[in-house]
């Protein structure tokens, strides 16, 4: 076993080698553009980029007209938002998200309600769901759309997608489905799921970073996009700029694998995730499972330590690439806003760890991260000042702390 | 980020962890930082005729944290309180090469050190009560 181990699946993933060989031909004989309509290198590259198109349509069950490349997932997800807040502002302004998405979500709708949209933050429940009754009850005359993720790439909690997807056929308000952690893990349709725009990132199911795409219904109703920006008017005129052929080729290829291998991937990264699970949860005492018990990505757990910090933690195990919920850890100081939502007190979502397995983690490494961990456990609770107080009886919520 | 060479040590080889009975009338005991926002400090030392003889630290905070507290022990042992009141955060920020964002860590030790040092003065009668 080779160190250190990578358990950070959810941030990115590594190419599989198929993808990588698929793409090559791209840096060599393929490098037409895919709009020169007049000579073989553009007919080529356009083959080829069209071939990636249709396995990427394969996948979400959509046609490949309706694929359009995109640079990745914050792409995707602000052409879905802007493009139709734009596009349908003689409708309405009114948008509906959820509470514990990511910033390529927030933070487009952040712009959108200081140019004059009004956004709704639907909450979650303690396992992270959405409830499609709430959903329905915040949808006015003026709602436009409803964004959310299909599932959280924290703690892996999938959204009922086919009942919040008839919600919003119901009402006549378009649906994007932000898939990019989503797709390729679990089956996604955008026909059952009644989904009008979703959006996908090769970097996170094993195609290289910088290739994205964003699905757009061109039926019942046909969804139309003002374009982020202008240019040559390529992707049937929603997405300008030269196609990432190579880009394209290889969501392609990511996207077939993941079709053809879902299943039996699923299984196996289900049960390690659990052997993981099960490892940390039944060696330590006080740790805590986020997320919900069955609707999870394969091979997510997000777990938190009770009195142990989550930077300090990630120290502890620094063997074992993974990422944490910790202030610490983030840009902004503030702890992971997915947990709080889920109604995690601020000091348990400080000492929160997230594992994220993927296609290439095996069962030893599986294994060193249940050891490590325990390890990292024994040191930083003796080191606590927290876990000597809870076990001399003291109740930490009841001190009054100083504001610092 | 990647941690600097003092911070992994003091993580990896903490100096003084550990604890004195709160009880004892030569310790004074500084509780600095709140579990909300990720960092509680637990300082204390030792005081025998004004020089602190030994100090101990408990620390539920990130490696910057620990490292903080680990120093402060280390720096406090031998010093004279009225010495140990002018350890200044900037000193074990510049010792551990903390970057911007790690500052606090080292602001909470100060404040560690300082809650110690009004502690064991209380206890021992040296200031009225009004201190804390």
């Amino acid at each position: 076993m080779k160190l250190p181990i990578y358990m950070d699946n959810p941030s990115t993933t590594q190419v599989d080698p198929r993808v990588l060989e698929a793409m090559l031909p791209c840096f060599g004989e393929v490098y037409g553009h895919a709009s020169s309509r007049n000579h073989s290198f553009g007919w080529e590259a356009e083959k080829a980029a069209d071939a990636g198109r249709q396995q990427v349509a394969e996948l979400i069950g959509s046609t490949a007209k309706e694929i359009i490349f995109t640079s990745g997932g914050t792409e995707a997800n602000n052409l879905a938002i802007k493009g139709v807040a734009e596009m349908y502002k003689e409708k309405g302004n009114h948008i509906i998200t959820t509470t514990i998405e990511q910033k390529s979500l927030l933070d487009p709708l952040k712009t959108l309600e200081r140019a004059g949209c009004s956004i709704t933050h639907l909450p979650v429940d303690q396992y992270g769901q959405v409830s499609p009754e709430a959903l329905a009850e915040a949808i006015t005359d003026d709602t436009i759309l409803f964004t959310a993720m299909v599932a959280n790439n924290e703690i892996g909690t999938i959204q009922p997608m086919q009942a919040l997807g008839a919600v919003c056929k119901e009402h006549g308000v378009l649906f994007h489905a932000d898939a990019t952690q989503a797709a390729g893990k679990i089956p996604l349709n955008v026909q059952e799921m009644g989904i009008d725009l979703l959006s996908i990132t090769g970097h996170l199911m094993y195609a290289p970073k910088g290739i994205g795409a964003l699905y757009v219904r061109r039926k019942r109703p046909r969804v139309r996009l003002v374009p982020l920006f202008d240019g040559g008017g390529h992707e049937r005129g929603i997405r300008s700029g030269t196609l990432n052929v190579a880009g394209a080729v290889a969501l392609g290829k990511a996207c077939e694998i993941s079709r053809l291998e879902m299943d039996d991937e699923a299984a196996r990264l289900s049960a390690m995730r659990d052997r993981l699970e099960k490892g940390i949860t039944e060696n330590n005492d006080e740790v805590y499972v986020n997320g919900h018990p069955e609707h999870r990505l394969p091979g997510i757990t997000n777990i938190s330590f009770a009195y142990i910090e989550g930077e300090a933690m990630m120290m502890g195990i620094k063997d074992i690439a993974v990422a944490s919920g910790s202030a610490c850890t983030s840009t902004t100081l503030e702890p992971s806003h997915v947990l709080r939502s889920l109604g995690v007190g601020e000091d348990l979502a400080h000492t929160s760890i997230r594992y994220g397995l993927g296609r290439f983690s095996t069962e030893e490494e599986t294994d060193f991260a249940i050891e490590a961990t325990h390890r990292a456990v024994v040191k930083l609770r003796e080191m606590s000042p927290l876990y000597d107080m809870a076990k001399e009886g003291i109740d930490i919520n009841a001190i009054e702390w100083p504001d610092h | 980020m990647a941690y600097s060479d003092k911070v992994i040590d003091h993580y990896e080889n903490p100096r003084n962890l550990g604890k004195f009975d709160k009880e004892d009338e030569r310790v004074g005991t500084g509780l600095a930082g709140a579990p909300e926002c990720g960092d509680v400090m637990q300082l204390q030392i030792k005081v025998e005729d004004g020089i602190i003889q030994d100090a101990k630290f408990k620390t539920f905070g990130c490696g910057s944290a620990i490292a903080s507290s680990s120093l402060a022990t280390e720096m406090l042992k031998g010093m004279s309180i009225d010495d140990a009141e002018k350890v200044r955060n900037t000193q074990l920020a510049n010792e551990l090469s903390l970057p911007p964002v790690k500052i606090h860590c080292s602001v909470l030790a100060e404040d560690a050190i300082k809650l110690a040092i009004a502690d064991y003065k209380e206890k021992s009668g040296l200031v009225e009560a009004a201190v804390s």
